[in-house]
């Protein structure tokens, strides 16, 4: 028994050191800017440089439409599946799972095969059009996260019934969808959103071959061209990870304490 | 022309028949229970008059409207779930007001009417309350609250009571009457607790594998059961096996002794056998016990159950149950007693499948 533990302890202080090391490392040298001391100087050249906050801005547009597009193709999809298309549900995840087992640059050269400007559908041909290329495409990347996301908070309530005893008041489709059922699963639909905007934030493969200015492929410049930014930008880049990780354990928590079943 | 008419309904799911040709009319204000065991169909007819379920063939008339294509949200008919579903993001006054809103009421009216339905219930103190921070019976009775609020023609509780402790059930289903008489409303309700439907309804249509075996009072329904299945699934009965032996005088033979029915057996043969229904409760051993007809029998075991002691006798090989009250003078049956069990000749009914 007291070996058993001995090697769980040792597994997770292993595991810890493995992930902390290099974290700690990269955090300290990106506090090595100025010579002999340390300092945030790394952390407040990249604030201040307008790239970034271009970028970054860029991406934060971007993941904000990939949120609210992809939530408006995600809660309905989730909730007809289990209201009306159970059998449906294998099929659903299956497709949800794709982006998964393809490579982002498959996806991605397959949108320049099939949206180019000589294309039926020219969306690369304007920037507003690449855009929207874009955001689907982060729709497509975030899918598998926020079908599970959604589809597991909607387990959580009784769909059917909900729908039913709407029905029975009066209600119609859009009343029961934006009043009974999208706020019953807002935990769900907010820990998607997070999870999104934390995969739209360090996105490069998309954004660098549609040539768009995003967050993603800044990082892969500066990492190419500077010292210490890249450090101070990898911690930042897991500090918006970390933030929106904890605000998903926040709504998660949330959404138990409201349950209400027999 | 009564006011809920359900005619030839019929429901099939995929090749399966779940309701066969069900009739029924129910008059304004009339208070019916759909009684059976699982998967008889009673929920499906419930489900067909919400709208939730399109019948395979029929009609449903409410106020001689015909509603069989009409859906849920045209019927305006208040729904009571098993399963509460209150709206958990709602406190109990928006749950109650929802209805009205969606109807586009003004913002005073929904208040009055709300506070109205909220006093129905016993409730208004916990207006602000949400779902989760209520009991099961609350919940329900908030339910209620928001199903009648918006002034339904007809009422449809599915098994309502199910989920909750057997103390609130019994308080609750009295509040479900009280406040039906109240409003007057027509009301269906669907239960598979037999004590829940004798309790409460004026009608009862006892619902076997989609057709409607009986239809009847609650007395009708346990003192003269149309077919076996009613005798059987509506309180303990006992089945006894018999021998006609003149069916012009209505007299049978059972375990070697003769009995005289009140009830006519002249459709039947010399020697036929057929199955007579006594309940439990219609006969005694005790001394100066009444009744017109006795058997004799052996104790088999008597059992101590509270409020009465059940004596099992063998009559012949027909092992026959009977209740009696408990008092602090009973004198317990021993087995193998010889005992003779008096009742009544009209309680001994005869079964006809």
């Amino acid at each position: 028994m007291k070996m058993t533990k001995f090697f769980a302890w040792f597994a997770i202080a292993v595991g810890v050191t493995y992930f902390f090391v290099p974290l700690a490392g990269t955090f300290e040298f990106s506090l090595r800017m100025r010579r002999g001391e340390y300092s945030l100087d790394a952390y407040g050249s990249v604030f201040s440089d307008v790239q970034f906050q271009q970028t970054f801005g860029f991406s934060m547009l971007m993941a904000l439409f990939t949120i609210v597009f992809g939530m408006l193709l995600v809660v309905p999809t989730a909730y007809w599946v289990r209201l009306r298309l159970p059998q449906m549900r294998p099929f659903v995840e299956f497709v949800t799972l794709m982006p998964l087992v393809i490579p982002a640059i498959v996806i991605v050269f397959g949108y320049l095969r099939l949206y180019n400007s000589a294309s039926y559908i020219p969306f690369t041909g304007s920037l507003l059009g690449t855009n929207i290329l874009l955001v689907m495409s982060y729709i497509t990347l975030s899918l598998p996260y926020m079908y599970r996301s959604v589809d597991t908070a909607m387990r959580t309530i009784d769909v059917r019934t909900l729908t039913e005893a709407a029905e029975i008041l009066g209600a119609k489709w859009p009343t029961i969808m934006f009043r009974c059922i999208f706020p019953n699963v807002m935990s769900g639909v907010l820990s998607g959103a997070f999870i999104t905007f934390a995969i739209v934030i360090g996105e490069f493969t998309m954004a660098a071959l549609l040539n768009r200015p995003a967050f993603g492929p800044y990082l892969q410049l500066v990492g190419a061209n500077k010292a210490y930014e890249p450090s101070a930008l990898a911690i930042i880049a897991f500090a918006i990870t970390w933030l929106s990780m904890g605000l998903i354990q926040l709504v998660s928590r949330f959404g138990k304490l409201t349950q209400s079943r027999p | 022309m009564p006011f809920l008419a359900l005619s030839n309904i019929k429901k099939s799911f995929g090749q399966t028949q779940v309701v066969h040709d069900f009739n029924m009319s129910i008059e304004k204000g009339e208070f019916i229970s759909f009684l059976g065991p699982s998967g008889c169909g009673k929920t499906t007819i419930l489900r067909m008059i919400a709208g939730f379920e399109q019948p395979s063939g029929g009609t449903i008339h409410i106020a001689d409207k015909d509603q069989t294509r009409l859906k849920p949200n045209q019927r305006n008919i208040g729904m009571v779930f098993q399963a509460y579903a209150l709206f958990p993001n709602m406190t109990v006054f928006d749950n109650v007001a929802f209805g009205l809103k969606v109807a586009g009421q003004p913002k005073a009216e929904i208040e009055k009417r709300v506070n109205e339905m909220l006093k129905l219930i016993h409730l208004e103190h916990l207006a602000d309350r949400y779902p989760y921070q209520m009991s099961g019976g609350q919940q329900q009775r908030v339910a209620l609250a928001r199903a009648l609020a918006p002034k339904p023609q007809v009422l449809l509780l599915d098994e309502p009571l199910s989920a909750l402790d057997a103390k609130i059930r019994v308080s609750l289903r009295e509040e479900i009457r009280m406040i039906q008489r109240q409003l007057g409303i027509t009301t269906v309700f669907v239960t598979h607790d037999q004590e829940e439907a004798l309790s409460i309804s004026d009608r009862i249509v006892v619902m076997n594998a989609g057709r409607a075996d009986q239809i009847g009072t609650p007395s009708d329904i346990y003192n003269r059961p149309a077919t076996r299945f009613v005798a059987s699934f509506v309180g303990t009965l006992n089945i006894i096996k018999a021998t006609v032996v003149d069916p012009s005088a209505s007299t049978v033979t059972v375990g070697g002794q003769t009995l005289t029915l009140r009830e006519s057996i002249a459709d039947k043969t010399g020697g036929e056998k057929i199955s007579l229904a006594l309940r439990p409760e219609a006969g005694s051993i005790a001394e100066g016990a009444k009744g017109d007809t006795a058997v004799t029998g052996k104790v088999v075991s008597a059992n101590f159950l509270g409020s009465v002691v059940r004596t099992r006798i063998d009559v012949g090989g027909n092992v026959i149950s009977f209740d009696m009250f408990n008092s602090p003078d009973l004198v317990m049956p021993t087995p193998d007693e010889v005992v003779t069990l008096r009742f009544s000749a009209g309680d001994l009914l005869v079964i006809r499948d």
